[in-house]
């Protein structure tokens, strides 16, 4: 399954691109509308890129009157990233999209570049279970010190599965001034550095828990969404490459089979975890040579 | 409908410090004057928007400012490389105006030469930082050109219908003194179809993404506070 990580593709502005995954989630929906931060607001680093865009959104009473039926329209099944300053913000906004066409929330508790809520993953999730029934993918930071310790915890409250990850808190100056490029000074950092760190995030988050995950960070190609399969990713988002590429998401599912493939995988899932195979184990299309005999 | 082809790269032609980057146009349109494209520099995770500067049959042309890591590998490419574009994107120049007068800062004469292309003899007045980069100006004959310490808008009359594109505070001075102009604007911008939410802009008093409401605004859409002084 391949889906877009939030805040990375506008379904209403491109939704041909949107039609290429098989999920669309929405930009992190707040209770209040948001402007977002002031330009500048990206920049690119050696290795990823920074955003602050602070979480531009119309609100939650605008996003349910204006914005969800058309993105129903796009005719892609829709996840509402819902984020918040506090356990009850999450609580509402899940109740009140509880009776729209929305097929699961991703709990954005770890935005870089907005204040965090002041009570714990734990009871975020807590509180959003409280409120839906509908699946709850809780989208968790790679700087937590002890990233399967919350994703445990956040098991434990009820949530359904993981994002994982969000961006890195990352800094970029201006070689000619020495001065931050970004409005905010710092921002998230994505792309092809975020890759080992997602990769760990996901390795330890499928150890600890088993839940499903949607696996992101710096994919840009079929060989590093299988990572994250085998590293435990039960879905594949495509971020920061889906702004070079709008149509990366066809190519990358294409590579993904092709990779898979040639590993012995009839599926591309099927690979999922295999990271954590034991010592010794072989892939599927080793195993399928006869052991040789000396 | 989002297109994005790689095109083979036909030249890269010095133009003073600047670099003409042509390419082959594949299944690609032009646009029209003012429109943008992404281009997607070797080894570089973000692509960079450029205003068509313009279209020679069978060909795009690209005005490069060769002066990051971005820009540098594009001026670096050569005949036979392969260059993803992505485009045309954003809006246009309105070309059928009565008195039409093309302003342009450095770089952004680019869409200009696009527009005097359509427009046929349109005057053009032109600013550059150095005599060096005034060489760019070989792209639009017969154009006024002033360097700096002269500033464009020093030489910029009343009755004009202004079609701008350049440095920021060129822009607002431009603005300022006509207020009728069209602005193509500028912004850092990561994906230019409006997935990013990168290029946010103040437009009518609000952010919004220059990618999908731009890069050509009204005057009045980024000054109205100035105007409504004025």
């Amino acid at each position: 399954m391949l889906l877009n990580a939030s805040g990375c593709l506008d379904a209403l502005a491109a939704p041909e691109v949107a039609r290429l995954l098989d999920v669309f989630v929405t930009k992190t929906v707040t209770p209040l509308p948001r402007e977002g931060n002031h330009p500048v607001r990206i920049a690119e680093t050696d290795a990823g890129m920074l955003n602050t865009i602070g979480l531009a959104n119309p609100g939650i009473d605008e996003f349910v009157r204006g914005t969800l039926p058309r993105l129903l329209e796009v005719g892609v099944p829709v996840w509402v990233s819902v984020g918040g300053f506090c356990a009850r913000d999450y609580a509402e906004s899940c109740a009140r999209l509880d009776g729209e066409d929305v097929e699961a929330f991703e709990l954005n508790v770890s935005c870089p570049n907005v204040a965090s809520p002041a009570e714990a993953t734990e009871e975020i999730v807590a509180a959003a279970r409280m409120a839906t029934a509908k699946p709850l993918f809780t989208k968790l930071s790679p700087q937590l010190p002890d990233v399967a310790g919350v994703a445990r915890a956040a098991a434990r409250a009820g949530t359904d599965g993981l994002s994982l990850v969000n961006t890195l808190r990352g800094l970029a100056l201006d070689g000619r001034t020495l001065a931050p490029l970004l409005s905010t000074a710092s921002g998230g950092l994505s792309g092809p550095a975020l890759r080992p760190v997602a990769l760990a995030a996901v390795h330890a988050c499928y150890a600890a828990t088993g839940l499903p995950i949607v696996g992101m960070g710096g994919i840009e190609s079929g060989a590093h969404a299988l990572d994250l399969i085998a590293a435990g990713a039960s879905a594949c988002a495509l971020g920061t490459i889906l702004f070079r590429d709008p149509h990366a998401p066809t190519r990358v599912r294409a590579e993904l089979a092709e990779a898979a493939a040639r590993l012995g995988f009839a599926q591309p899932f099927d690979a999922r975890g295999v990271a954590h195979r034991e010592p010794g184990a072989m892939l599927p299309s080793l195993a399928k040579v006869p052991a040789k005999v000396d | 409908m989002l297109r994005r082809e790689a095109l083979s790269v036909l030249a890269v032609e010095a133009l003073g410090p600047y670099a003409l980057l042509r390419t082959g146009r594949g299944t690609l349109e032009p646009g029209e004057p003012g429109q943008f494209f992404m281009l997607s520099p070797p080894g570089r995770t973000l692509p960079r928007a450029f205003s068509l500067c313009f279209a020679p049959p069978g060909e795009l042309a690209f005005l490069v400012d060769p002066v990051g890591p971005g820009t540098r590998a594009l001026a670096g490419l050569e005949p036979g490389d392969r260059l993803p574009v992505l485009g045309p994107l954003g809006n246009a120049f309105r070309l059928d105006v009565p008195k039409p007068l093309l302003v342009g800062g450095g770089i952004g004469i680019a869409p200009l030469v696009h527009a005097a292309e359509l427009l046929g003899r349109a005057p053009a007045l032109l600013g550059f930082r150095t005599a060096e980069h005034a060489q760019a100006a070989a792209l639009l004959p017969g154009a006024e050109v002033v360097v700096e310490p002269t500033y464009v808008t020093e030489h910029l009359s009343p009755g004009w219908d202004v079609l701008a594109c350049g440095p920021e505070p060129m822009l607002h001075a431009a603005a300022r003194l006509a207020p009728g102009a069209q602005l193509a604007w500028e912004a850092p911008m990561a994906c230019g179809y409006g997935a990013c939410h990168g290029c946010a802009v103040e437009i009518r008093g609000r952010l919004r993404r220059l990618c999908l409401e731009g890069p050509v605004l009204a005057a009045a859409d980024v000054l109205p506070a100035a105007l409504e002084a004025a």
